[in-house]
């Protein structure tokens, strides 16, 4: 039953969510619109709606929306320091990196978090996640730096994963 | 007031833009080339698409959400195309160019990967020889 009703969850989250977002694509009030949304919506459900992420109550939940709030600034710092980084080094005459492949670990369990770290780490400086094995992850670092495994997992995953956690776990 | 911020946040993409593009031409492998196009080309394009929403904000919603929709998915989707192109660069064989050192269980992950991959593909090839 409980499958069931998960099952049932998740097709009918992906069913608004699609919904909405074409609603707000569109922006505007019009019996055809909706009817296309609907129908199009229903499509993509019943093709890709057992994929959906699980545990999708979670977005109701204010706490998580207000850490959201103080990932998005927290992350856009980063963003921006990792584009400079990137920038000087593209400038430098002599292109100054070091790279290789290195292992970190996240303590996130989520597929949903895990995906996030993913991809926060590709858009901070000099890293870019290449492969995630269960909580493993293989990350193409452009300049390391330093041989200790505990330092590199505290610059690469540390600084977001303590948010991470608060918003989808 | 929002439109000099538009302007100049035009002015900054662009720049970025014009990094990454550099960085693509510059820098010496695969992997390398997909850091410097994901991070620049990402912000620079999103910062692009915000630029277009401000000048939407009071008369042109429409434009404003499209924008802000629009910025949305490609800080979800870019990294997700880069992830997914290093992975088969390195799984294909690819080197890294200038490297310092590569994790021993990703070697041996990507050795079992390939491994995989090319007995599905001799199963394949065995089922296609039988059917004919």
């Amino acid at each position: 039953m409980s499958v069931k009703s998960d099952r049932f969850g998740r097709a009918a989250a992906c069913f608004v969510a699609i919904l909405a977002l074409w609603m707000l694509l569109f922006w505007r009030f019009h019996w055809s619109v909706i009817l296309t949304g609907v129908f199009f919506a229903a499509i993509i459900t019943a093709t890709i709606g057992s994929r959906f992420p699980a545990g999708i109550a979670k977005v109701l939940n204010p706490l998580r929306w207000f850490y959201a709030a103080i990932y998005l600034p927290y992350f856009l710092y980063y963003c921006i320091r990792a584009n400079l980084d990137v920038a000087v080094r593209v400038i430098h005459p002599d292109v100054p990196i070091r790279p290789g492949i290195v292992k970190v670990r996240t303590n996130l369990t989520g597929e949903l978090a895990k995906a996030f770290l993913a991809n926060s780490i590709t858009l901070t400086p000099g890293t870019l996640t290449i492969d995630i094995d269960g909580q493993d992850l293989y990350v193409h670092w452009i300049n390391i730096h330093t041989d200790d495994q505990e330092k590199r997992c505290a610059e690469i995953v540390g600084r977001f994963e303590p948010l991470l956690r608060r918003i989808f776990e | 007031m929002l439109e000099t911020i538009a302007c100049w946040l035009f002015g900054i993409g662009l720049a970025f833009d014009v990094l990454g593009c550099i960085g693509l031409v510059r820098l010496p492998d695969v992997y390398n080339r997909a850091q410097a196009s994901t991070k620049c080309v990402t912000l620079g394009t999103a910062m692009l698409l915000v630029a277009t929403a401000l000048f939407g904000v009071g008369g042109n919603w429409a434009m404003f959400v499209k924008a802000i929709i629009c910025a949305l998915f490609l800080l979800l989707t870019s990294p997700v195309g880069a992830h997914a192109i290093c992975r088969g660069a390195y799984i294909s064989g690819v080197p890294l160019a200038r490297e310092v050192s590569v994790e021993d269980a990703f070697v041996d992950r990507a050795r079992t990967i390939r491994a995989e991959h090319r007995k599905q593909a001799a199963d394949i090839q065995e089922a296609e020889r039988e059917k004919t």
